[in-house]
């Protein structure tokens, strides 16, 4: 089904761009790609396989049925720390909201997969490296709470340079904040899916990213706790290309499966299928 | 090298002059007790000279002196403690030291993060940097806790999460994801003390409680002062700069609402008593438990939820709703 106009609009602009930003090279096979094409094929290279990072509103574009409402989004960063290094962070984020066209890193709603009610929540990498300060611990809270109180599945689709430096011990805390929220959520017998895409890492992956039912991981996504720099710095040597990826994470038994960006819709939609027959904690208790 | 130790050198030069003089003193006809007590005035004057005022760098190194007390110091001092061993799983991890004990004659599970004072016993302990089996110890005791009705109490020292190869394949992640996800629904009081350096989620992952508790001098940050500057700024140099911006101290977090309650140190840190300084700590973690023990594990859980849930600053027009049923 296509997407409804305003989503679309919402999605990136593609034909407002150069004729150069039209086309992009794929850092894995190094063919160059038309980007409409490449966007109709929900950003995975069609020579290699690569799959490109997604925005926000595409990837939601991608998975709903057609409606998707959005909430949270009038929760907006503040400064609590002043912080300044050769920027201040407002500005930072200026810039972060000018190549995002987003408001923050992450985006939530409820929306219909096949018609199963989900809340969703989609991180974007775009925004300061997806990272979780406040707003994106908050609008995920509040989504939580909302996902709970209309008894509906909740996936969400990590990317995360992990915790915002610029928030400091806020930003920490909010990996506290979201286990509050999933911890009731599914304490109550509801049902949790992360996704967990390219790359997802510290703060978000030890927190919600791993505390899921169902743990799903996009091809080849970069997954792990240390950042790859951080390890090869502290133990002085190259790790190996495999290490940390979706593949590899499969076969050390971390996550429940790996699939590729095509089939991510219809995976989700059989997961819903499973735990739509099920009966939950809470009926049972009642 | 620790910035407080080097200072700390030109001191041990004086407090030695004092000690030698009151030897002699002792042997000699001549009172020399007015120089004695002339010195030692100075002693003061240079100490709180040096120490009066700490910049958040200076903190940090107060943080990781190696003769401040750590868990083991403030788990020797309780009235008696079983250590319960490894992950049931795979290893023992020795940066993480935790059991059944008696604090002030009250049975609890105590759990703390262990760094070494000196190179032999900082490569035992990981320099305090707890690999995801360390974590699932903790996990499985507040777990054993939360059974048996016990009260937790964590004490805090680590730089961070271990940050190696056989940890990632070990899956840290998961490791400190379910230490968080156990300690906001344990229905027994938690009081977490921050006694050295909080680093990171590998901190957190013992410190979500009712009441989180730090030393004066102690820090609590999102990452290392080193880490931060080499994830910004690609230069783990700058981590004095870091320190600055990071707003770690203990009277940063107290005024976020994040630390509860600041225990004074002596002038010059807690090494330079660290007997008292146990024993002040020890008292706050026990008053803490007596406040707590009036709540029961349904308000205990509520509160607790409720504390974190309003975490942050943000800007919205709205009114936010906060979920109050549990
Ligand atoms: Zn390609």
């Amino acid at each position: 089904m296509p997407a409804p106009e305003w989503l679309r609009i919402r999605r990136s602009k593609e034909g407002g761009k150069s004729d150069a930003a039209l086309w992009s090279k794929c850092p894995d096979c190094g063919d160059v790609l038309y980007r409409p094409e490449l966007a109709e094929n929900a950003y995975v290279c069609p020579k290699c396989d690569h799959h490109f990072r997604m925005s926000a509103y595409d990837r939601i574009s991608t998975i709903v049925d057609g409606d998707f409402v959005e909430i949270g989004n009038d929760v907006l960063p503040g400064d609590p720390l002043e912080w300044v290094d050769r920027k201040t962070y407002p500005n930072k984020m200026q810039a972060d909201r000018e190549k995002s066209g987003l408001s923050e890193a992450v985006v939530c709603g409820f929306g219909t997969i096949a018609n199963f009610d989900v809340a969703l929540g989609v991180m974007d990498f775009h925004f300061r490296g997806g990272t979780m300060g406040t707003v994106v611990g908050e609008r995920l809270a509040l989504l939580f709470e909302a996902a709970r109180q209309k008894k509906v599945p909740c996936i969400v689709f990590t990317a995360s340079g992990g915790a915002r430096m610029e928030e400091g011990m806020l930003a920490l805390m909010q990996m506290a904040k979201t286990t509050a929220t999933v911890t009731r959520f599914v304490e109550d017998g509801n049902f949790f899916v992360t996704v967990l895409t390219d790359p997802t890492t510290g703060g978000v992956s030890a927190s919600f990213g791993f505390q899921a039912d169902v743990i799903v991981a996009e091809s080849k996504a970069m997954i792990g706790f240390a950042g790859r720099r951080v390890i090869e710095q502290t133990i002085r040597q190259k790790l190996p290309d495999q290490f940390q990826t979706a593949e590899f994470l499969l076969e050390k038994g971390h996550i429940d499966m790996v699939v590729g960006r095509r089939d991510l819709k219809a995976t989700l939609v059989r997961l819903l299928e499973y735990a739509a027959g099920g009966r939950r904690e809470s009926e049972k208790r009642a | 090298m620790n910035v407080i130790v080097e200072r700390e050198k030109g001191l041990l030069e004086l407090e030695k002059r004092i000690a030698e003089l009151r030897t002699a003193n002792e042997s000699q006809p001549v009172d020399m007790a007015p120089e004695i007590s002339a010195l030692e005035q100075k002693y003061q004057e240079i100490l709180r000279d040096v120490f009066g005022s700490l910049t958040p760098w200076e903190k940090v190194n107060m943080a990781r002196h190696p003769g401040r007390p750590t868990s083991l110091d403030y788990i020797g001092r309780l009235d008696r403690f079983d250590e319960l061993h490894g992950d049931r799983h795979f290893r023992d991890d020795h940066a993480v030291v935790g059991g059944f004990a008696l604090l002030h004659g009250r049975p609890v599970v105590v759990i703390g993060q262990q760094r070494g004072r000196d190179t032999k016993e900082n490569l035992r302990r990981n320099f305090g940097m707890v690999t995801p089996e360390g974590y699932r110890k903790v996990n499985r005791l507040a777990k054993l806790a939360s059974h048996l009705g016990l009260p937790i109490v964590t004490f805090v020292d680590t730089k961070g999460a271990d940050p190696g190869i056989s940890s990632e394949e070990h899956a840290q992640s998961e490791a400190i994801a379910r230490c968080l996800y156990e300690f906001t629904i344990a229905r027994v009081p938690i009081v977490a003390t921050i006694v050295g350096e909080g680093g990171s989620g590998g901190a957190l992952a013992l410190a979500i409680a009712d009441t989180v508790i730090m030393l004066e001098h102690s820090v609590y940050s999102v990452a290392s002062p080193e880490g931060c500057a080499a994830i910004l700024w690609g230069d783990s140099t700058k981590a004095e700069e870091a320190a600055s911006r990071l707003k770690l101290t203990a009277q940063d977090l107290e005024r976020f609402g994040i630390v509860d309650e600041v225990v004074p140190e002596p002038l010059g840190g807690a090494h330079r008593d660290s007997s008292g300084s146990v024993t002040r700590v020890l008292a706050a973690i026990d008053a803490a438990l007596g406040r707590l023990k009036a709540l029961g594990p349904q308000k205990l859980v509520e509160e607790r939820y409720r504390k974190y849930r309003r975490l942050g600053v943000w800007q919205t027009e709205r009114r936010e709703p906060i979920e109050t049923s549990s």
